[in-house]
């Protein structure tokens, strides 16, 4: 990055270190820029889906070609709305709480693959830093419940806890096939062992096939996606919780909800999916692999917002009896079983 | 280490980003201060008794659960990553032997908490 800002004319002539700053500086804009456009596109394509689903348009107006703009007109209008805090309210959490859940989704952005040289921080553990940083979003969660001082917030603030920090138990055991495969943490390794024609993808070796199933349904529970919406089932919890919160602090909420769902079906294409491959070598140009990468990504992405509108909601003991009693079980006797296979091959 | 001074700059552009947005708000957005408003939203109900509820112990139980779980995961981690090259070098066999000691007290773990009921949700 810092090279090619060094080629141009206007800046060849400042030194090395402010250079190196501004680089950094214009990358992390260009990730806020893509949470931004990213969030309310995809606000607009879930509301125009459900339209469609419930045989009806969504947004049409605003912005002309099928209420495009809808997600900025909100946003702008969040911005113009109230700030109002709840009297009872434990300030600095419940203030610090939107913050941290956009910041869980922000953090994950950096270490995304987009292309071999097209990404943030080309961390060696990049797996294992989006395992992490995913789950500072239960810290948001819990700080936005306890602090509202709302017996509903406080209510879904318990569920969403107890149900992300449940499912990242499968979801990390479901990753370890393929770590153990590719030997390394690195997203960009792990791409690059899917490398040539689309069989080479993990998905479809016999014996990641699990992984993934496991993977794409406990992912939809640490997004608190439906069929896992419990922290937020607005029949019974008014908005779970997120209920106090208005203007700039919602839409915060809101934007993270979001992102993370980008995050965790990026992950998914990531380790799966074959990353920014597109499975045919003769498209494998280096142009075309952020375009593939964002593609697939999208794809997983409408698989979540389709499912939403499709699937009824579970209830608590359901989604805990998924969670340690089917998948915790499947997801070590499938590590068990790659960790046989690969030693007798040997 | 040079790879993790982008994470802390764009942590930084985060906060500053996040704060600007909500002081804006502030500052844009109208203010008029209700009682009414000020009360927590329990389905336009007056709110009654306080927030510090008794919960349900079972989420007490998973939190403890997640504790050991997720610890075991992270052994698991490292183990996973070196794998590969156990295996290329011949000694997968062992690598995993040791790793089934292990292994093996997850599954018992697993295993007691099942028959002692920690996993019933009613």
């Amino acid at each position: 990055m810092h090279e090619t800002l060094s080629n141009l004319p206007l800046l060849s002539g400042l030194p090395a270190q402010v250079l190196v700053v501004l680089a950094m500086v214009s990358a992390g804009g260009i990730i806020l820029g893509c949470i931004a456009v990213g969030g309310m596109f995809f606000i607009w394509s879930e509301r125009k889906v459900a339209g469609y689903i419930q045989s009806r348009y969504g947004p049409m107006y605003v912005g002309g070609w099928h209420g495009v703009l809808q997600s900025l007109a909100d946003g702008v209008k969040l911005l113009l709305k109230e700030d109002i805090w709840p009297e009872k309210a434990d300030k600095p959490l419940w203030r610090m709480a939107p913050l941290l859940v956009f910041l869980g989704a922000f953090l994950s952005f950096v270490v995304l693959p987009f292309g071999p040289n097209f990404v943030g921080a080309n961390l060696d553990i990049g797996l294992f830093y989006v395992m992490a940083t995913s789950s500072l979003v239960v810290m948001g969660v819990i700080s936005a419940g306890w602090g509202s001082n709302n017996k509903w917030a406080l209510y879904g603030a318990l569920r969403g806890a107890a149900q992300v920090i449940s499912y990242e138990i499968p979801l990390g055991l479901a990753l370890l096939p393929v770590v153990m495969s590719t030997g390394s943490l690195n997203l960009g390794t792990i791409i690059q062992a899917q490398a040539g024609w689309i069989h080479n993808w993990h998905l479809l070796n016999p014996l990641f096939f699990v992984s993934f199933w496991i993977y794409v349904i406990s992912s939809l529970a640490e997004v608190n996606r439906v069929p896992f919406d419990l922290p937020e089932t607005e029949s019974e919890l008014v908005s779970g919780y997120h209920t106090e919160y208005t203007g700039m602090k919602f839409a915060f909420f809101f934007l993270g909800e979001y992102a993370d769902m980008f995050v965790v079906s990026a992950i998914g294409v990531t380790v799966f999916l074959g990353g920014w491959y597109s499975g045919i070598p003769a498209l494998d140009v280096p142009a075309l692999f952020p375009l593939i990468f964002i593609l697939k990504s999208f794809f997983l992405v409408f698989v979540q917002i389709w499912l939403r509108w499709t699937l009824p909601r579970l209830r608590v003991d359901q989604l805990m009896y998924v969670c340690w009693k089917v998948f915790i079980p499947i997801a070590l006797a499938n590590l068990l079983l790659y960790g046989v296979i690969r030693t007798v091959l040997s | 280490m040079n790879a993790y001074i982008p994470i802390l700059l764009v942590v930084s552009i985060a906060v500053v980003f996040t704060l600007l947005f909500v002081v804006l708000s502030r500052v844009l957005g109208p203010s008029h201060r209700t009682p009414g408003k000020l009360t927590a939203y329990e389905c336009g109900i007056p709110s009654r008794g306080t927030t510090n509820l008794k919960f349900y112990v079972r989420f007490y139980v998973v939190a403890l659960l997640f504790l050991l779980f997720d610890l075991e995961t992270v052994f698991l981690v490292p183990w996973a990553v070196s794998f590969r090259s156990f295996v290329e070098r011949g000694m997968g066999g062992q690598m995993f032997v040791a790793m089934l000691v292990f292994f093996g007290l997850l599954v018992v773990g697993l295993i007691y908490e099942w028959r002692k009921g920690a996993l019933e949700w009613e």
